[in-house]
């Protein structure tokens, strides 16, 4: 037996290719997915059917709260006080202004109009991979928008736009600029502190580390309230910031050391080798950094860049401590009128301020998941 | 030869026969001593190739070359440009030395066009059409221009290194430095890239290789360099060194490689 079966071991010639066959009907299709995902044991077949019973639990009266049982239009708060099981849409529409403005004057809001609308152009323009001339809309964005928006927002004399204190701001756009400022800058800010961090410079090093670990080190109140009351210390009498400058600043500085945390970590995921090809082929440092480390490490990072863009979206809410009205400072305030006062104005508040971050925080995180599938073709080792 | 040389003095060399002098050159790491007293003298058109042990230096002398590593003593100069810590000079060699590594550090961010003209773009200031018209000049060399437009990732390695041999020589170097250039291939594509720099060699290039194709050193090298353990042990003409070895250490090396 054993013998003979080195026998037919022993030498072997193939006489006809084995025939290339399709796969077994049971591994492909709608039941074969249902199998394999909701009830591969009794466990998850058991997991399955809790976890529908939950959602038809829950989600129905959730829906009937927010669509059928809902006040859409009131002119006040007693329709609103006589459904409470339903959310009062209607207060909503109403503060909608108030919401998005603040308090910036009812004549010049407009100029927020356009700001939002030139801005949300800009970042279409600058996100989108197949944009035609992008560098030109990096240009605007990063050049002249700024200074568009300083003065539409602020108002200048020479265009005749009246001037509006950043004590009359508030709303989405508050929330917005915060945002956006904050995106913009940490970026660039927390690569330098990564290059920083690594750094053979002892002074370099010491003091990125030093910056890092202080900030990741306290409470993004704290930062705030130091932006807020210990910035004006360091500037000389009279140069004290713009009290909207202050906790953007802050906001900056806070989330820088995230960032270079994140992009640390991909520093260090690149070879060492790239540097090396780098240097070979004569790259400075600068090069180096700008053309062939950078580029990789950061899109290896992309889903913790984000993040900490998701953090700080939803940071903004934050710098109402220090007397900025932001959206969500403004939805609190807006529960307080007299007219609208009720049991169900905080939840449905709540729930739109909910929304709101929601969308813009889902967004990114769409726009990551494209970009990693966008960055990731062709380039995989 | 016992010139000791200033620093920043040019030596006293024929700079038209000479492109590498390396003049007692030791290195360490940490308190490891990997280079010792090496004085070697390449002269321009050259084929050096470099053998030995894993773990002898040879790696480590020809990346002091390019100032990859750091030495401590003695002094290299090369077309002229004696190596030190001056950012400037360094900046020089490396444009006039290529470098092909054993991983090929190709830059998977990049197409292999853009691998290519990278260092002419940005390092030598060419225009960029200029720059593309050169490096497909040299993929066509090394026969793959119709790969120019994929990313390293979907080459194979075989490809991957005659990419990067055309990547240095879109510098247009003086020198080519190979650091094992066939040590991570797969057996089948060794040869395309011994060819390349075969081809390179017979249309006069200075190459310093560090190598273990025995076969490529005895055809190529006008003269073959042994290391063990951080010294210079023999430098013969290839001929002389695999018939006639004289060093004890040299026999024993050649009796294990070579069968």
């Amino acid at each position: 037996m054993t013998d003979a079966r080195l026998d037919v071991l022993a030498a072997y010639v193939r006489v006809a290719p084995e025939p290339i066959l399709p796969a077994p009907i049971f591994s492909r299709g709608v039941l074969a997915w249902t199998r394999a995902n909701l009830f591969s044991s009794w466990i998850s077949g058991a997991l399955t059917l809790v976890s529908l019973a939950l959602c038809l639990w829950l989600v129905p009266p959730l829906i009937a709260w927010a669509t059928i049982d809902a006040v859409w239009s009131a002119p006040d708060g007693a329709l609103c006080r006589a459904h409470q099981d339903g959310a009062c849409w209607a207060f909503i529409a109403q503060k909608m202004d108030y919401f998005r403005y603040g308090s910036y004057p009812q004549t010049e809001r407009w100029r927020v109009d356009l700001t939002e609308i030139v801005g949300a152009a800009l970042v279409v323009w600058l996100l989108w991979p197949r944009a035609p001339r992008r560098a030109i809309g990096a240009a605007l964005f990063f050049i002249a928008f700024p200074i568009l928006a300083f003065i539409l927002l602020r108002g200048s004399d020479w265009f005749d736009l009246p001037i509006v204190d950043t004590v009359l701001w508030g709303g989405i756009f508050v929330s917005l600029l915060t945002a956006l400022v904050g995106i913009v800058f940490s970026l660039p800010l927390g690569v330098l502190l990564a290059l920083g961090r690594r750094s053979h410079l002892p002074v370099v090093k010491l003091a990125s580390v030093i910056y890092i670990e202080f900030v990741r080190g306290v409470p993004f109140i704290t930062v705030l309230f130091m932006a807020n009351f210990m910035l004006p210390l360091f500037l000389p009498e009279g140069w004290a910031p713009d009290r909207l400058l202050r906790p953007l600043v802050g906001t900056v500085l806070f989330a820088a050391a995230y960032m270079a945390e994140e992009v640390r970590g991909g520093l260090q995921s690149i070879n060492k080798g790239q540097f090396e090809g780098a240097m070979a082929l004569g790259l400075n440092f600068w090069r180096m950094m700008g053309l062939v480390i950078l580029p990789q490490a950061l899109t290896l990072v992309i889903p913790g860049i984000v993040n900490t863009f998701i953090g700080l979206f939803k940071d903004t809410t934050l710098v109402s401590v220090v007397g900025l009205l932001d959206f969500l400072a403004t939805v609190e305030n807006a529960f307080k009128d007299t007219v609208w006062i009720g049991p169900t104005i905080a939840p449905t508040g709540y729930a739109f301020a909910a929304l709101f971050y929601f969308v813009f925080c889902f967004a990114m995180s769409r726009y990551q998941a494209y970009m990693e599938r966008r960055l990731g073709r062709g380039r995989r080792r | 030869m016992t010139v000791e040389p200033a620093p920043g003095v040019p030596l006293a060399f024929d700079p038209d026969s000479l492109a590498i002098a390396m003049i007692g050159v030791h290195k360490w790491y940490g308190a490891f001593h990997v280079l010792r007293n090496i004085n070697l003298d390449v002269r321009r058109g050259e084929r050096i190739v470099i053998c030995g042990p894993s773990g002898s230096g040879k790696s480590t002398l020809i990346r002091c070359i390019n100032r990859l590593e750091e030495h401590q003593q003695g002094s290299i100069v090369v077309d002229g440009v004696e190596l030190t810590a001056d950012l400037k000079r360094i900046d020089t060699v490396r444009r006039d030395v290529g470098m092909v590594f054993q991983q090929f550090n190709l830059f998977p961010h990049l197409t292999i066009l853009e691998n290519c003209t990278l260092a002419p773009i940005w390092v030598k200031k060419m225009p960029k059409r200029e720059a593309e018209e050169l490096a497909m000049r040299l993929l066509t060399r090394v026969k793959i221009p119709e790969q120019a437009g994929k990313y390293p990732g979907q080459l194979s390695g075989g490809q991957q290194q005659r990419v990067a041999i055309a990547r240095a020589l879109c510098m247009n170097p003086k020198i080519m430095l190979f650091d094992e250039p066939t040590s991570a291939l797969d057996p089948e594509m060794v040869k395309e890239v011994l060819d390349t720099m075969t081809g390179l060699a017979q249309d006069g290039m200075t190459m310093i290789v560090v190598t273990h194709e025995m076969g490529f050193a005895r055809e190529i090298a006008d003269r073959v360099v042994f290391m063990d353990n951080g010294e210079i042990v023999e430098i013969n003409a290839p001929k002389e060194f695999f018939e006639n070895p004289q060093h004890e250490r040299t026999k024993l090396f050649l009796s294990q490689i070579l069968h």
